[in-house]
């Protein structure tokens, strides 16, 4: 369980001080699905990076069952994101000078997977172990970040607009790919979008407006990736 | 860059941030400078000379002019021509988005490369101070190497065609190569310039081949680092030579010729190598930002980042420090065997162990310092500023 308590987070000083998130509490259960929307600059993607240890909040807590990361010291958040968490991004962060079972391995490595390669096949990747990111498409690049990821076998996956690059059949196949593997392997899911479409896959929805929680709300009915509009 | 004088790209700036060969320039210029202008100021005495010893004193003294100007003024300038083209080439790739733009709006390659003349002030910098600092030591110089009066008084002249060789035409040279060589790398496809420099610097089928089983990431990302950048290794590699071979070379000089050219040696030596040694791993950290971020991102710690990025370098740097300790040993077994060959007085010399062993110790202290300083700017490289970008 993932619980934050009374987040404030502001950018900026003096005059141009702004206050991105605003008194932001809630509770993620184990396993669930969670999407945040919101329009660009609601501040949904500070609430991801607070709630992934990225960044720290001017106040409040973020506790991981009993564990609150806002007391941690940088070492013990650095470790605390080696044993916990997976990140996937818009713009893949691939190393350009590795090729696909490398850039696999820079996760598998922190949770010592030797088994890694099964990631690779499991999103589809397996004949291409050995290309490097300029050789793949996007799909296929985010495809990679997302073995990537879960080589390192997070508790908790952390996505930022992981299909805000990619074109429709491609963003449908990657979106595909995380829900078998969250099937599969259990995590826990919290993803920024600002596809409202995207939301009708997950099990709980907060829709984010100027630095507050405007809704939460649960699907009842949750759609496959191939099943929602785009 | 000015292009019609409504865009700026390439400023004073810019051209500021190439101190590597200003002082590269400088270092070589002061010592070229010294030598070439005592050389033909006494020249002129060779009529003058009528015995043997001084006339024997005239051609040790001239010999030595003669090679510390090539091998000096050769190596430092070579070597300034390979960082220029590095910056270059560095600027280029950092840039790369606003120069494709320009090429996309229709400015020629040769329009572009054209501004990079100001790269040239680099060098006309580094060799206007290294002239002039020549001409404040000289009276020093010119009364050492005339130390024990074998030779009529020595007047110092300024000779212009040496202001024209070590000033003016390095200037004007490096301009030259900067606006070749940029126009060079810029001949690329204006969609190469546009793409996104992280996802498409690499040539595919570059790095095959150092694929190694059973090799952690961190290993592996070790080994990346070190080949994907030759001309940073080859920086490391300098900048410890230059350590090695001046810093012993100083020592042994304070016997062999005076203490003065030590003190001159050990000053250039300490300047070249840690303004190399700092071009080249500032380099390597600003190229591998965003792989640092994310792997702090994914957990790995500052520790494991500095090993990944920056401990393949420390076999360099010591194999830098072994080509250095040869070379100075063989640059002065030349110099007392066949320059001095005839001369009487000068000491004998046998390769200096000690000095060798406290220039390693040195070196040892100063690069773990040198390391341990950019592993904490390793540290502070912001994860969410990058993520950001």
């Amino acid at each position: 369980m993932i619980e934050l308590k009374n987040i404030i987070k502001s950018y900026g000083n003096g005059e141009n001080r702004f206050q991105v998130l605003q008194d932001i509490s809630l509770k993620i259960k184990d396993g669930d699905f969670m999407v945040i929307l919101g329009a660009s600059g609601s501040g949904k993607s500070t609430l991801l990076n607070v709630i992934s240890g990225l960044e720290r909040p001017d106040s409040g807590k973020v506790f991981y069952d009993e564990a609150d990361i806002t007391a941690f010291s940088d070492n013990k958040l650095t470790v605390f994101r080696k044993e916990n968490v997976g990140f996937i991004f818009q713009q893949y962060y691939l190393l350009p000078n590795m090729d696909v079972d490398r850039n696999v391995k820079m996760g598998a490595d922190l949770a010592d997977n030797k088994d890694y390669k099964a990631v690779i096949e499991a999103v589809g990747l397996g004949e291409k172990l050995h290309k490097y990111p300029g050789e793949l498409s996007g799909g296929e690049q985010q495809r990679v970040s997302v073995a990537r990821a879960l080589a390192k076998k997070p508790k908790v996956l952390f996505l930022d607009e992981p299909t805000g690059a990619l074109d429709e059949q491609t963003g449908r196949q990657v979106l595909d790919y995380i829900c078998r593997l969250k099937s599969k392997y259990g995590f826990t899911i919290v993803m920024v979008t600002h596809n409202l479409n995207i939301a009708e896959m997950a099990k709980t929805v907060i829709r984010m407006n100027s630095g507050k929680i405007e809704s939460i709300y649960q699907n009842e009915v949750r759609k496959t990736a191939y099943e929602i509009g785009w | 860059m000015r292009l019609d004088g409504d865009y700026m790209l390439i400023g004073i700036k810019n051209a500021a941030k190439l101190t590597g060969i200003s002082v590269m320039s400088c270092c070589a210029v002061l010592v070229c400078t010294m030598f070439l202008n005592f050389y033909l100021d006494i020249q002129s005495l060779e009529r003058e000379l009528t015995s043997e010893l001084p006339l024997v004193f005239y051609h040790a003294l001239v010999s030595t002019a003669k090679v510390v100007c090539l091998v000096s003024g050769g190596s430092l300038l070579l070597t300034s021509m390979v960082m220029l083209m590095f910056y270059i080439k560095n600027y280029i790739d950092t840039h790369r988005k606003e120069l494709g733009i320009l090429k996309a709006l229709g400015y020629s390659n040769l329009k572009v490369a054209k501004n990079f003349w100001v790269f040239g002030l680099s060098a006309f910098i580094g060799t206007a101070i290294g002239f002039g600092g020549a001409f404040l030591l000289m009276p020093g110089f010119y009364a050492l190497q005339n130390e024990d009066k074998m030779l009529p008084e020595i007047a110092i002249h300024f000779h212009p065609t040496v202001f024209v060789y070590f000033v003016i035409l390095p200037t004007a040279g490096f301009s030259l190569l900067a606006i070749g060589y940029a126009w060079f790398k810029l001949r690329k496809p204006v969609l190469w310039l546009l793409k996104n420099e992280f996802q498409s610097s690499v040539r595919p089928g570059k790095y095959h081949k150092i694929h190694s089983a059973g090799c952690s990431f961190t290993e592996e990302l070790k080994r990346t680092t070190l080949r994907s950048r030759k001309v940073l290794t080859f920086f490391i590699i300098f900048a410890s030579f230059c350590f090695s071979s001046m810093m012993q070379m100083s020592f042994s000089m304070k016997d062999l010729s005076s203490e003065m050219m030590g003190a001159m040696m050990f000053v250039i030596g300490l300047a070249l190598a840690f303004t190399t040694l700092f071009l080249a791993i500032t380099t390597v950290i600003k190229g591998n930002t965003k792989t640092i971020a994310m792997m702090r991102v994914f957990g790995y710690s500052q520790k494991e980042c500095c090993r990944a990025i920056l401990d393949g370098y420390r076999s360099m740097a010591y194999i830098g420090f072994v080509i250095g300790t040869g070379y100075q040993y063989a640059l002065l077994r030349v110099m007392v065997d066949m320059v001095f060959r005839d001369m009487e007085g000068i000491p004998a010399y046998e390769f200096d162990f000690p000095a060798m062993l406290v220039s390693l110790v040195i070196f040892m202290i100063v690069y773990e310092i040198l390391m341990y300083v950019y592993s904490d700017k390793i540290k502070k490289i912001s994860m969410k500023e990058v993520m950001m970008e």
